[in-house]
């Protein structure tokens, strides 16, 4: 039951990445561009319904399935510069506090409280409120928001990990704290980060369709699968399938990343857990 | 305990404080706050005033104290979008209508939550077991606009059971806390199967069993309030996501509570009203969680003896 299910989230998560990276040199259509004559379309099964358009198609006579398949290249976009830049940053805080300790540690911990304090979605609202919404700011609030779970995980793994032997062999044979830092603790810790970085793909693809479906992601006509929700909200009685895809698509997706974290957490740390087996 | 309390308290100002000073930034810094502070049809006489009173032409760490000082009299200034009125007083007008539906979100969760986290720790392994896991990884993955919109058609459309949105009887209720309470009934869930599966197989437990008590005593009296201390801690956890995910749900329902004023004066660029509901949502969420780790001392008596 559990292989099943986690070589299915493998699948799914692999279809995902690979559509993201090829499939918009497959499909026929324009994801920006609409025909007037093709207004609200109905899917290729349902009545009224072409095999041009396996998805329909939206307000504007934009293609869905394109739309969705352009999505999904923007969706991991984001996750990578996101998870890039928080990962980077928070490991770099976590693992600097707890090498060092002391004063250092207590501030930047407070810093990580501080930060895991704040609502995150309120973050991007202000943001928007005073700026125009675009791609670099959606990815500044999303990862001002999580690079503090780094942060916290890098530091307990590098407090674990700073006093094991082969630390301290390194340092006594004279090898500069930079070095340790580089050969010794980042190795070691890097399979928890990776839980952590697993985890956040679901987080990150939920606020971002999110602050999209609100009007304040990334901004119009580029297809973010939040913004397509929006879009279909106003027609769902008539024309069910501008909103119902690419939420199936957050679903699917976001459901196979956590499948996923969740075995991995099990596997690499099986103390981390509460028993959920 | 008195030492942690402190610092708790200390940690909760720092908290407001720090939101206070980006909201202050962003607007003073990032924006243009005569732009931002003013409607449109403002004439060069209010642009003076606005300029005077807020001190725009003085140091920065002077306007933020008169920032702060307003702040603290419940002086936002007014709103540029709705006829003037007074932000403070708007945005604390919708705070019932949130706090009802997070109220009544919460209180059905932790009802249900609660109940299918027991029944799946007891049934472990079996067919019921694994549907439980399945409806909580579901409630954790389905992004929270969406299912609103899809609950909308089915019941209310489709149906015709329930209003499709907005404000009045029970009826209104039932489908904004579903949509509101899904990911934390998945959390409660899975946190309270985990702790009675520990609790479950417990030295205490064994006894209660060896000593002969029913088995509804043993899982309801002694594994099960046990259980209930992990789910406490989170309790402040899922009351500020519920407050934060009230944007976008208030939203797709027409909520008049204070999440749908934030989409509302994002949408007109109401400045003087987004920075108040930015920070009366900021002040809930820690409030929030404030009250859970007072709640936590309480109840957890080996808490009491740490620093």
């Amino acid at each position: 039951m559990r292989n099943l299910s986690f070589n299915f989230a493998l699948g799914l998560l692999a279809l995902f990445v690979l559509t993201a990276l090829v499939g918009p040199y497959l499909v026929q259509h324009d994801p920006l561009q609409g025909s007037l004559r093709a207004r609200l379309d109905p899917p290729a099964w349902a009545e009224g319904g072409s095999a041009d358009h396996l998805l329909g198609t939206d307000r504007l006579g934009r293609d869905v399935l394109s739309r969705i398949v352009e999505g999904a290249r923007l969706s991991l976009a984001v996750c990578a510069v996101v998870i890039g830049v928080a990962g980077t940053v928070g490991t770099a805080i976590g693992t600097l506090s707890g090498y060092v300790g002391g004063w250092l540690d207590r501030i930047l911990m407070r810093l990580v409280d501080l930060a895991l304090s704040l609502p995150v979605i309120l973050l991007a609202l202000l943001l928007a409120a005073v700026s125009e919404p675009s791609f670099t700011n959606i990815i500044l609030v999303i990862s001002f928001v999580l690079w503090s779970q780094y942060a916290r995980m890098a530091r307990g793994e590098t407090l674990r990990v700073k006093n094991e032997d082969f630390v301290d062999l390194a340092r006594t044979s004279g090898l500069g704290h930079a070095r340790i830092i580089f050969r010794h603790i980042l190795p070691n810790i890097a399979p928890s980060l990776i839980v952590v970085a697993t985890l956040q793909v679901g987080v990150v693809i939920i606020l971002e369709s999110s602050l999209s479906f609100l009007g304040v992601g990334v901004p119009p006509p580029n297809p973010s699968w939040g913004a397509m929700v929006a879009d279909g909200r106003s027609y769902v009685v008539t024309a069910w399938w501008v909103s119902l895809f690419p939420g199936i698509a957050i679903l699917l997706v976001v459901m196979a990343v956590n499948i996923i974290g969740d075995a991995l957490t099990d596997r690499l740390n099986p103390g981390l857990r509460r028993n959920d087996g | 305990m008195a030492r942690l309390l402190a610092s708790r308290l200390i940690e909760a100002v720092a908290a407001l404080l720090l939101m206070s000073v980006l909201i202050f930034f962003l607007s003073r810094i990032i924006g243009d706050p005569v732009a931002l502070l003013l409607a449109d049809g403002a004439t060069e006489g209010d642009r003076q005033r606005l300029i005077a009173e807020l001190g725009l032409d003085r140091p920065l760490l002077q306007q933020y104290l008169t920032f702060i000082g307003n702040a603290l009299q419940g002086d936002f200034g007014r709103s540029v979008a709705a006829g003037n009125r007074d932000a403070f007083e708007m945005v604390m007008s919708r705070v019932p209508a949130s706090l009802g539906l997070a109220g009544v979100a919460l209180a059905f969760t932790l009802a249900v939550g609660i109940v299918l986290g027991v029944i799946a720790a007891v049934t472990r392994g079996t067919p019921f077991d694994v549907l439980m896991r399945l409806i909580a990884l579901l409630g954790q993955s389905i992004p929270s606009f969406w299912l609103g919109i899809i609950l909308i058609y089915l019941f209310s459309v489709h149906l015709g059971w329930l209003p499709t949105s907005g404000f009045g009887g029970w009826q209104y209720y039932v489908l904004p806390a579903l949509t509101l309470g899904l990911f934390t009934l998945a959390a409660v869930t899975r946190l309270v199967r985990a702790s009675m599966l520990d609790a479950l197989a417990s030295d205490y437990v064994k006894l209660a069993r060896i000593k002969g008590l029913a088995e509804a005593t043993v899982v309801l009296r002694h594994a099960l309030s046990n259980s209930l201390i992990p789910v406490v801690t989170f309790m402040g956890t899922f009351f500020a996501t519920m407050i934060t995910s009230a944007v976008v749900v208030e939203t797709v329902f027409a909520w008049p509570g204070i999440g749908r004023l934030a989409y509302e004066s994002i949408l007109s660029r109401d400045f003087p009203v987004i920075q108040v509901v930015v920070l009366v949502i900021t002040a809930f969420f820690i409030l929030a969680n404030l009250v859970v780790d007072l709640l936590y001392l309480a109840i957890d008596p080996r808490m009491r003896s740490r620093g």
